[in-house]
């Protein structure tokens, strides 16, 4: 939130572009975007990596006590 | 004036092998930890005549039975390594602990180089096994069934610090120091109330305050008094009470902050009673708290949070370090750990990049958002496995770390020198290079000692009581004109 609003002003103050608001909503949403982006290329990732038998799996373990 | 704090940490893997009926913990052990091929450590003993794990830092002896393999079993289940570190099986389990290092920075180097090369192991060992078998390890706590292995902390104390100040300054902290130390686990086991997900996977697992068990009814203070080195002068602490971390931020942290608190203890600058009434109770019911509002209750009647009882030891911390020449790690400490307690106030979850129960938490959680599934899925306890699974490509932290979502704090570069190089500024030095030096000729290792066979003369040991002796300052240039162990023993004793 603050880091927006920082760098409205910035951008108000050197190129006195009388949209400011607006460049720094659709900065926000570019931003949003790019994590939304990065999330849904984790979760497939996780997809594609994650033991296919998760249930035998997580059955299965086992350890015996240690220290 | 606290005394330096060398450092160490003891990992206790999980170890299971993929479509393997008849899985044998212990002789899978014994394959993984000989399957790393490190000439040397084929044949050399650990030297076990130095061990008393039965002594009791409240001044006793335990009675039981002290463990000595016969010569085949010792060298099939220990390995010392160049790089100063002992490879081994514990019980049912494949353990590594690192070499002496001076500071959190090198520890998290070294506890990572120890993830690569049991890694490295395991690949080793993958190969030996029948076509279809698959050997996993993770770096956790527990199967989530009740059973639990340790990832245990060492810290170099004064002798002349009473165990007692020990106990009663450190239970606190140790209650609290989840918060930002906690690996994070799904649900809850060992008879602890249910519940979806906690900031520790060991928390559930402490059924009493002080003792020298390390296996059953576990202490949150282990009392073991085995210093590895000259016991007039030192005492080891030997921490029994965390995760095994995956983060390096949370690893490095974790070091500093206990090092640090220790060393105010040493210097008698804790100087609030933080005494708690239960702390058994109290860390099962912060570690069931990721909202982290608990309050738990203190000797005096007061009630605090975790990350409050956390902030009353960084404000002694920032009172202790004000105006003392201390070395820069410290330092580091006190401003990361005053940045992390303001987060854990204001939403944890600022810390998805850096702390191993957040990260996890907010991997779950997104998970589980798109898939419409909950804390009980099958989905959701593997990831909760699998964010420890030590494969670079399968693993859920490696995965995040391959995506740069999680703060580093030492470089690859640094780690994989750790595999064969031994840390410069402590006894590990002369340990790891006595091995690459006169490999042959060593007979037998421990924390404290080196044993050469010379011919047939008798054993030469060699004893490193300072942990700070044998640091390449100290022997380099010994090392450097005794060509064998011979003239090393004839050096040293001229």
């Amino acid at each position: 939130m603050s880091e927006s609003q920082q760098k409205q002003k910035t951008g108000g103050g050197e190129g006195g572009e009388s949209n400011t608001s607006g460049e720094g909503a659709k900065k926000l949403a570019k931003k949003g975007e790019a994590l939304k982006e990065e999330m849904d290329s984790l979760m497939d990732e996780i997809d594609e990596v994650l033991e296919e038998n998760a249930e035998e799996f997580v059955k299965n373990y086992v350890q015996r006590g240690g220290q | 004036m606290a005394i330096p704090k060398v450092m160490g940490t003891e990992i206790e893997y999980g170890i299971t092998v993929k479509n393997d009926r008849d899985f044998d913990p212990i002789s899978s052990c014994v394959l993984l930890v000989n399957a790393y091929r490190e000439e040397r450590a084929a044949r050399i003993l650990w030297d076990y005549d130095q061990e008393n794990p039965l002594a009791d830092a409240r001044g006793f002896q335990v009675d039981g039975e002290k463990y000595t393999p016969n010569q085949q079993e010792n060298i099939a289940r220990n390995k010392t390594l160049e790089n100063g570190a002992r490879y081994y099986v514990d019980h049912a389990h494949p353990e590594y602990s690192c070499p002496e290092v001076t500071n959190p920075r090198d520890l998290v180097i070294h506890e990572k180089a120890g993830e690569r090369i049991v890694e490295i192991s395991r690949r080793e060992a993958c190969a030996l096994l029948p076509e279809g078998m698959q050997m996993l390890i993770h770096k956790n706590n527990s199967d989530h069934k009740g059973n639990s292995y340790g990832s245990h902390e060492n810290y170099l104390m004064d002798r002349r610090t009473s165990f007692k100040q020990i106990v009663e300054h450190m239970m606190p902290f140790f209650v609290s120091r989840q918060v930002y130390a906690g690996a994070g686990k799904v649900g809850s086991e060992n008879r602890a109330p249910r519940c979806d997900y906690q900031l520790s996977q060991r928390a559930d697992f402490f059924e009493t305050e002080v003792a020298l068990d390390t296996m059953v009814k576990r202490p949150i203070i282990n009392t073991r008094d085995e210093p590895h080195a000259d016991r007039e002068k030192y005492r080891r602490l030997h921490v029994i009470v965390g995760d095994a971390n995956m983060s390096e931020y949370t690893i490095w942290l974790r070091q500093g902050t206990t090092a640090l608190v220790l060393s105010m203890i040493e210097d008698g600058a804790v100087s609030r009673d933080l005494s708690l009434r239960d702390p058994v109770r109290a860390i099962k019911e912060v570690s069931h708290d990721p909202g982290l509002q608990q309050t738990v209750e203190l000797q005096n009647g007061k009630r605090l949070t975790a990350v409050q009882l956390q902030a009353e030891y960084l404000d002694l911390a920032q009172r202790y370090a004000a105006g003392r020449q201390l070395e820069p790690w410290y330092g580091e400490t006190l401003t990361e750990w005053a940045t992390t307690l303001a987060a854990l106030e204001r939403d944890p979850m600022e810390l998805a990049d850096r702390i191993d129960w957040v990260i996890k938490k907010v991997m779950i959680e997104r998970f589980m958002e798109r898939k419409g599934v909950d804390w009980e899925s099958a989905q959701v306890q593997m990831m909760d496995l699998q964010y420890h699974d030590i494969r670079p490509d399968k693993g859920l932290y490696h995965l995040l770390e391959r995506q740069g979502q999680v703060r580093r704090i030492v470089t690859d570069a640094e780690t994989i020198r750790a595999i064969s190089e031994p840390p410069e500024d402590t006894r590990a030095y002369f340990r790891g290079h006595c091995l690459k030096r006169y490999g042959d000729q060593v007979f037998g290792v421990n924390w404290d000692s080196i044993s050469f066979g010379v011919g047939d003369e008798p054993i030469k040991r060699v004893l490193m009581a300072e942990p700070l002796k044998g640091s390449k300052a100290h022997v380099a240039e010994l090392l450097q004109r005794s060509k064998d162990a011979a003239e090393l023993v004839r050096n040293l004793r001229a």
